[in-house]
């Protein structure tokens, strides 16, 4: 571990540092840790507090992005809703990073037909149209957030499957892999501990790209009625509201789709630097 | 050539038997017997709805069985009934929607592509300069907008604010005894927003993707030659360096497809647009088994058709693939 340490403090932080876009998109995604954690003591009200005489009130010192149709404080709301994304994110990638990283692993160390037969499944699953595949899957599931986080994590390994595959095929053919074989590390220990840890950066990038894919699916699943269910305000949903007032209450469609925006960008943006900054061919 | 083709045919067997494979493990993904499920979600379905989906999946038999009847029905086109009201079969639904989700996404596909090659162009010819920057920051904030949410801005913007676009369905009620031309403008003007909704989701991807081939071949030596005799830099561009850079998008275009068919249901459920998706939408809100697998596995099938169409589009343009032996 004290090379990754070392290599972090002597490459990597120095040139993620020159990056501006990408400490903005970090900055973002750190905030958006804090607002979770914090959210119940930073924000100005209740979430689920409904006030029958502030109903689809416009944004003002009070209610900074206004009421909802139940006259629930939206900003609130809001903040809230940073926790669903967080944790969609997080668990959705954490698993679909974890199956795709073990198969493409096993696929490109094996080779034969281990391999054709893993490459055929990621070929078939890249054939559903993915957001079909998640929707039918939830049809026969209760509307949940752990299942959603199951379907949108299955449904989205295919991607790192072929990087960490791509990866594992040159690794393997690197003369310290021979060296490992012919000491006797059997092929379990060569796979995690002599390869994985070489394959590491593809990794990082894609799961930080995939959170932002996942919030995105997380929230047009909520924003259709079939991802978090109300009273729990995810973003996704209290645009389902924004459209069923979008004549009277425009801030209800606005506020949460730019909270949607902004985290996306900024995950894109960290994911975009990391790769930036682990790639060895650029140079600056 | 023959051979090529014959190759990309004969692998299209396993992928179409997975397809079977995985669409037929969903339906046994419910906790319990789906006809139960079916019975507790939906009071409303009988005791005959019950029989009709035991009878049609084969559910009291074991589960190879089930398969290979399931698999001998939609070879023969047999996607059982819907469970709605009506009670229709499957494909008749299906084929009345797709002509309109097809349409929708192929007039969205050609304005994708209309504006990204473009796009990628002058980025990668104006690399580094204010524009280029100017590309990427749309480009980022592209990658970013949840298209549901541009959908309800713009409906909130042409639709209520301005009230220039109808924000609904696909005619004005009783445009049908119209005149031609205003008939077919009343249709324009409920497609414009559906289609930039459907468009702008891969727009910002495909002017990226489209960016870094131009880069890719412009840094070639054919290139370098091509200007050392003294062509002039339109001509470099536009005929020696954008043939080779739009080789990669006919792959782009296959594996677009997916993300275009499932885009579907977003904005057909949002404008009320009677497709594919919103037959999608509505099965999966009434639990209408029946039309949800239908159309899964359809759209898989229409996503494998279309990656064959764009592997054969490429090996009829490249002719390292067209003259070689395959």
């Amino acid at each position: 571990m004290d090379f990754t340490h070392s290599y972090f403090n002597s490459i990597f932080w120095p040139r993620i540092r020159r990056n501006r876009l990408a400490l903005f998109g970090g900055s973002v995604v750190i905030t958006l840790f804090i607002i979770s954690l914090l959210a119940p003591l930073i924000a100005p009200y209740d979430p689920s507090a409904i006030n029958a005489f502030k109903v689809l009130s416009h944004p003002s010192w009070q209610h900074w992005f206004g009421t909802d149709e139940l006259g629930r404080d939206v900003l609130s709301r809001v903040l809230f809703g940073a926790r669903v994304s967080l944790k969609v994110g997080f668990v959705a990638v954490g698993i679909a990073v974890s199956i795709g990283t073990v198969i493409g692993l096993v696929s490109g160390y094996y080779s034969g037909l281990v391999d054709a037969t893993l490459m055929r499944l990621v070929d078939i699953m890249l054939c559903f149209p993915a957001f079909f595949l998640i929707l039918a899957i939830i049809t026969f599931l209760e509307p949940s957030i752990w299942y959603i986080m199951m379907v949108i994590g299955l449904t989205g390994w295919m991607g790192v499957a072929r990087l960490v595959r791509a990866e594992t095929l040159s690794i393997r053919e690197m003369d310290y892999i021979l060296a490992a074989r012919c000491i006797g590390c059997s092929h379990t220990r060569i796979i995690f501990r002599h390869i994985l840890p070489n394959a590491v950066s593809p990794i990082l990038v894609s799961a930080t790209l995939g959170i932002a894919g996942a919030i995105l699916t997380e929230s047009a699943l909520s924003f259709l009625g079939i991802g978090v269910q109300p009273p729990t305000p995810s973003w996704g949903n209290i645009l389902t509201s924004g459209k069923d007032y979008i004549e009277f209450a425009w801030w209800l469609s606005l506020f949460p789709g730019l909270a949607i925006l902004i985290t996306v960008l900024a995950y894109n943006l960290l994911g975009e630097g990391i790769r930036d900054a682990l790639d060895p061919r650029v140079k600056r | 050539m023959t051979t090529y083709l014959l190759k990309r045919i004969i692998m299209l067997i396993p992928l179409m038997i997975g397809i079977t494979l995985i669409t037929f493990s969903v339906i046994h993904l419910a906790p319990g017997e789906p006809v139960e499920m079916q019975m507790a979600m939906n009071p409303k379905v009988g005791k005959e709805a019950k029989e009709r989906l035991t009878k049609f999946y084969g559910l009291d038999k074991p589960l190879h069985e089930q398969y290979f009847s399931w698999v001998g029905k939609i070879v023969q086109l047999d996607l059982g009934r819907s469970f709605s009201s009506d009670n229709r079969p499957v494909l008749d639904k299906i084929k009345e929607r797709l002509p309109v989700t097809i349409s929708l996404n192929v007039i969205a596909m050609l304005l994708e592509f209309g504006l990204a090659i473009p796009i990628g162009i002058l980025a990668a010819t104006s690399r580094d300069t204010w524009l280029d920057k100017g590309i990427t920051v749309f480009v980022f904030i592209g990658f970013a907008v949840p298209t549901f949410w541009l959908a309800l801005l713009l409906m909130y913007f042409f639709g209520v604010r301005l009230n220039w676009l109808p924000i609904s369905g696909l005619h004005t009620l009783g445009s049908d005894s119209w005149g031609i031309f205003h008939y077919l403008w009343d249709l324009a003007k409920h497609l414009i927003m559906p289609i930039m909704v459907a468009s702008f989701g891969s727009l910002a991807g495909l002017s990226r993707y489209m960016r870094s081939a131009m880069l890719n071949v412009i840094s070639q030596d054919y290139i370098t030659t091509a200007r050392a005799k003294g062509l002039p830099e339109r001509v470099v561009i536009y005929k020696h360096a954008l043939r080779n850079a739009l080789l990669p998008l006919i792959t782009l275009l296959g594996f677009s497809i997916p993300g275009l068919i499932g885009g579907s249901v977003i904005f057909e459920t949002i404008f009320a647009i009677p497709g594919m998706g919103q037959l999608f939408y509505q099965g999966v809100m009434s639990r209408d088994y029946p039309v949800v697998m239908g159309i899964l596995v359809i759209g898989a099938f229409l996503t494998l058709i279309g990656n064959l169409i764009a592997d054969l589009c490429y090996a009829f343009a490249d002719p390292r693939i067209r003259h070689g032996e395959g």
